[in-house]
């Protein structure tokens, strides 16, 4: 715990810790930064995604499937049904990046499952060993609680909109599009300009909503943890408060399986969406 | 949250994570999940020809067990027919032999009794001669009276 003593001061700052990333500094000004404990936490989760899939896909045998091979195979067939629902086109790309996203998101929102101090407590002990002071080890362990990951997944599915939409209307009928659709050929500015805040607004909302819903998941996570901040044991109100936290964070734990799941699930299906509307001729 | 440089590391890592899926995950299990659906489409429709087959084949057995019970029944019927004809025959062969039989018999049995009835008259006559020798006390010469003996034989 980065702090021991009650108070609302102790408080803010409890809060404020958790929600200080683990940066690094590489240049001026505030967009040179890096934020590692997110980079650290996606390669993480996403070394286990592409080790246990990876690995599957390799030993992929057509006869009868082990366990894992079978829980694999149910979300692929699943995503594959999707897939094949939305999107009438044909593309090598749309059915992989639909799972590597639910499954991805998935497993980087599951992050947030962990108990909220666990981890940060774990590094501020680290610190604390190696002689630095604890307060300075900032950790965030979400790494969709960072607007940055979710708006690079965002730009790449936006770009990979723009891609599939090329591919397949070709470099012309593309554009052409910008100016023809949906209102017809006269009425290009209006066309043009709906085109342009249509492109711009999906990666935003896309991005905003993994984002919001996993900050404030966090957030709540935070504050239920709040409730017996710098407690001591001699006092019944710990007691009390402990109690309500534990019933609050398994409520929210338990609510907040649904809101993962829920928010990968929406990721990919509108990515899906997305891409099958790129490929489409209007 | 004012986005930094994390956002172009974060935007490249991801699409790095969907091209290796792309490239080396989602393939490979896809390809393993038709292979096996096709398997096991075979594997049914085999299932569905072999149990036809067998259908077929019983109704194959079946018939062929009442053609062999018809021509079964067919042998026996002949082979009563034959038997009694057989039997029939055997029994007119019996009646003409015993009718043969009967005849050499009856033929053997009048032989018997013409000899007999030729030896019985015989010895009539001698007993006749010898009866009438007594009765005459005297000796008659056989030769003389051979005329009125034979005809004595005769009349007897």
């Amino acid at each position: 715990m980065a702090s021991e003593e009650a108070g609302s001061a102790n408080m803010t700052e409890y809060i404020q810790h958790h929600l200080h990333h683990l940066q690094l500094s590489v240049g001026d000004g505030a967009f040179m930064k890096i934020n590692l404990d997110t980079l650290f936490f996606t390669a993480l989760t996403g070394l286990i995604f592409l080790f246990l899939f990876l690995r599957i896909a390799r030993k992929a045998t057509t006869g009868v499937p082990g366990k894992l091979q079978c829980a694999i195979e149910m979300v692929v067939l699943f995503v594959d049904g999707l897939v094949k629902e939305t999107f009438h086109g044909n593309s090598k790309i749309i059915a992989p990046l639909a799972i590597t996203i639910f499954c991805l998101v998935f497993l980087m929102n599951f992050m947030d499952m962990i108990p909220v101090d666990f981890l940060p407590w774990l590094w501020g002990s680290g610190h604390a060993l190696a002689g630095h002071d604890p307060a300075h080890a900032y950790l965030r362990v979400v790494p969709t609680a960072d607007f940055n990951t979710t708006l690079g997944m965002a730009l790449t599915v936006f770009l990979l909109i723009q891609y599939v939409g090329i591919k397949h209307k070709g470099l012309v009928g593309f554009f052409k599009e910008w100016f023809t659709a949906p209102f017809g050929k006269y009425a290009f500015p209006a066309n043009l300009l709906l085109r342009i805040i249509e492109e711009c607004v999906r990666p935003v909302s896309l991005s905003l909503r993994l984002f919001g819903n996993m900050y404030a998941g966090e957030l709540i996570f935070i504050l239920i943890a709040v409730m017996t901040l710098g407690a001591g044991l001699a006092h019944v109100s710990t007691y009390l408060l402990g109690f309500g936290q534990f019933i609050a964070g398994f409520a929210w734990t338990a609510f907040h399986i649904l809101v993962i799941t829920l928010q990968a699930f929406i990721f990919m299906t509108l990515t899906i969406v997305y891409l099958s509307m790129a490929a489409e001729h209007h | 949250m004012i986005p930094n440089l994390t956002l172009v590391i974060q935007g490249f890592a991801f699409f790095a994570v969907v091209w290796l899926v792309m490239k080396f995950g989602w393939p490979h299990i896809i390809a393993a999940i038709e292979d096996r659906q096709n398997k096991i489409a075979e594997g049914l429709s085999q299932a569905e020809k072999a149990r036809k087959e067998l259908a077929d084949a019983d109704a194959r057995v079946a018939d062929e067990i009442k053609k062999a019970r018809a021509e079964a029944a067919t042998i026996v019927d002949k082979a009563h027919h034959q038997a009694a004809q057989i039997v029939d025959k055997a029994k007119q062969d019996a009646i003409v032999e015993a009718t043969k039989q009967k005849a050499i018999a009856a033929a053997d049995i009048e032989a018997q009794a013409h000899k007999a009835r030729e030896e019985l008259r015989g010895k009539v006559a001698a007993l006749a001669v010898a009866g009438a020798e007594k009765i005459l006390k005297r000796e008659i010469d056989a030769n003389a009276h051979k005329a009125l003996i034979d005809q004595l034989v005769t009349e007897i």
